[in-house]
């Protein structure tokens, strides 16, 4: 049981960790690679918020999470428009940018194990006999909540509708008026905004450290690759196999090996079927 | 206001080099052999001028332009964006490093360590060689994340402290000669294995066209296996330098330095060519070590640096520099 619900936790949070980068890439084919920049940021401009200037809790989080919108969509509309269509200078950029950030955070402090945010409610329940604190059931309900709504989104509004035609193909969505580098700003804003909400969910769990920012990007890309890029089934279905084959290795193993597990799922994934578990046809051709 | 823009002409001397009056005059083979001279005699010079500080510096840089040609041969003449720098820098020093803690002499241990890390690397990415772009540099950058956590994980090779106390170069001006030596032969075979040999166009083809490979009826992986030892064996080589250079192995020789430096050399210098990824790192490496009193800043700067190469100056250094050299430019009114 025990082993159960925190795979669950564990695969949630894989969840929270790449649903942006996979809602960049899927609409806007951009590989955002500052994402796990983005992830840390917004932790601690939450803390920045928080503990240094006082604001409410949930006040310092939205403001941290419009901050980080923002900076999404500088991203885009100062850099990556440049380099629309060459994926390996969008990548460069991007990790540039990310780099830049990270490190600058820990030229400016972020170190040691001093910066935390606090768990929005604090205390323990027990759930089915296992011990359980009230921020990995938050994460859990965040997780799921995130996804339905991006679920609605994109079925029902009109922008979320843009998305999908903007990823389906680029050229007929521009025939039809909807403007792809308007659609792009928004998804990579939205794709850092849910970086940020990833991070604020789960960084209560633990230390803001700038080493965290370089992990959440692997795992981001260890779910998209093994899932399929771009494919939102896809990134579910990966978070829960990589969730769990990383608690079961913790379990019966040892739990320096969990990192291992994903790197060593992202070559066989690669190496065995290229498109991901649930890639389809279209993408299988540019990566082979 | 007058519209104007820009005309470019090129030199007369660049016209007649072009062709059998190259070797009409000293000017017009200097101007061919110039460019190169100038940076063997550079390579030549370095290291009896430099101050101690440097001169350890000058041995990484020289590792760093190993890698770099050969991230730059993958890059733009293969078409695979390999990140695994760091794996083959690891392998390569770990052979190394393992061979000469049983024994094995130094000049003997970097040879084999040069040529079976090579073949290693080139194993165990055989099966990802059909992926491409960013698939292939995502899985390569994966891989040395993998060893290093794997070795740290198990426990092998001395595991997180790694093994010391082995071999160093007797004195620096063997530890910098060497490298030069490498670094000259390298560099200007790679040069004419691109240019001028067979296996320099077929692996254009293989960059270009697969399929045109294939209806050749050569063997596409056979090329691509080839690419990848001949760039793996450059960083193996590095690596199985670093590792006498610092008398030291360990998991940092994983780092991902190795495989990001590379590209960013190759980003600035250049792409296309086999000399862009060598002045990108002639440039970067002193650059990033002079700013260490900084700390982490210089990362900063260094990745403000590679941004604004990427956005604004995607040219490169080496075709920018190429064109004063050879053209002359000019406003026209339009």
């Amino acid at each position: 049981m025990e082993l159960l619900i925190y795979g669950i936790v564990n695969s949630m949070s894989l969840i929270l960790m790449t649903i942006g980068f996979a809602l960049a890439y899927g609409v806007s084919r951009i590989p955002n690679f500052s994402h796990g920049a983005l992830y840390i940021l917004t932790g601690y401009m939450a803390y920045v918020f928080f503990a240094m200037l006082g604001l409410p809790y949930f006040l310092a989080i939205l403001l941290a999470l419009l901050f980080i919108g923002l900076v999404g969509a500088a991203l885009y509309q100062f850099i990556l428009i440049h380099l629309r269509g060459m994926p390996i200078s969008e990548i460069i950029a991007s990790f540039g940018v990310g780099l830049a950030i990270l490190e600058f955070l820990r030229w400016a402090g972020l170190r040691g194990m001093a910066i935390t945010i606090p768990p929005f409610i604090r205390g323990t329940t027990t759930v089915f006999g296992v011990i359980l604190d009230y921020q990995r059931i938050i994460i859990i309900l965040g997780g799921i909540g995130i996804l339905f709504f991006l679920y609605f989104f994109t079925s029902y509004t009109k922008t979320g509708l843009a998305f999908k035609a903007i990823a389906q193909n680029e050229r007929a969505a521009l025939a039809l008026g909807i403007d792809s580098d308007r659609a792009a700003v928004l998804a990579v804003s939205m794709g850092a905004v849910l970086a940020g909400l990833g991070g604020v969910f789960l960084l209560p769990l633990g230390n803001i450290t700038v080493e965290m920012g370089y992990e959440v990007l692997i795992f981001a890309l260890a779910v998209s690759i093994v899932g399929g890029i771009g494919s939102w089934k896809g990134v579910v279905y990966a978070s829960f196999l990589i969730g769990f084959a990383q608690i079961l290795t913790v379990r019966y193993i040892a739990s320096h090996w969990h990192f291992v597990v994903a790197l060593l799922l992202i070559i066989i994934v690669l190496i065995v079927k290229p498109s991901g578990l649930y890639g389809k046809q279209k993408e299988l051709e540019e990566r082979v | 206001m007058p519209e104007l823009r820009k005309e470019r002409l090129d030199r007369g001397v660049k016209v007649r080099a072009e062709s059998i009056y190259a070797i009409s005059s000293m000017k017009e083979i200097m101007f061919l052999i110039g460019p190169g001279l100038v940076l063997v005699i550079l390579l030549l010079i370095l290291p009896v001028s430099l101050p101690s500080f440097w001169q350890r510096i000058m041995a990484l840089t020289g590792v760093y332009v190993l890698l770099s040609i050969g991230f730059g041969f993958l890059a733009s003449y293969v078409g695979l964006v390999s990140l695994g720098g760091a794996l083959f820098v690891g392998m390569g020093g770990y052979i190394s490093g393992l061979l000469n803690s049983v024994g094995v002499p130094m000049f003997l241990s970097i040879p084999v360590a040069t040529i079976a890390g090579a073949l290693i690397c080139t194993l165990v990415l055989l099966p990802v060689l059909p992926l491409r772009g960013v698939y292939f540099a995502i899985v390569s950058f994966v891989y040395p994340l993998f060893a290093a956590r794997l070795i740290a994980a198990l426990g092998i090779f001395g595991g997180t402290d790694g093994i010391a106390g082995l071999d160093v170069m007797p004195n620096v001006y063997v530890l910098l000669y060497v490298m030069v030596a490498v670094v000259i032969v390298v560099m200007f075979g790679m040069s004419r294995l691109v240019n001028y040999e067979d296996l320099g166009l077929v692996l254009r083809g293989v960059k270009d066209n697969e399929q045109a490979i294939k209806a050749s009826g050569l063997n596409l992986t056979w090329y691509k296996a080839q690419a990848v030892f001949i760039a793996a064996a450059m960083g193996c080589f590095g690596g199985a330098y670093l590792t006498h250079l610092y008398g030291w192995v360990g998991m940092s020789l994983f780092a991902t330095d190795f495989s990001i430096l590379p590209l960013a050399a190759t980003v600035v210098g250049g792409t296309g060519t086999i000399y862009g990824p060598v002045i990108g790192a002639m440039l970067l490496v002193p650059i990033s070590e002079a700013l260490r009193p900084f700390g982490t800043l210089r990362i900063v700067f260094y990745a403000v640096i590679l941004v604004f190469f990427v956005v604004f100056f995607s040219e490169g250094i080496l075709d920018y520099l190429k064109r004063k050299y050879e053209q002359f430019e000019h406003w026209v009114r339009v």
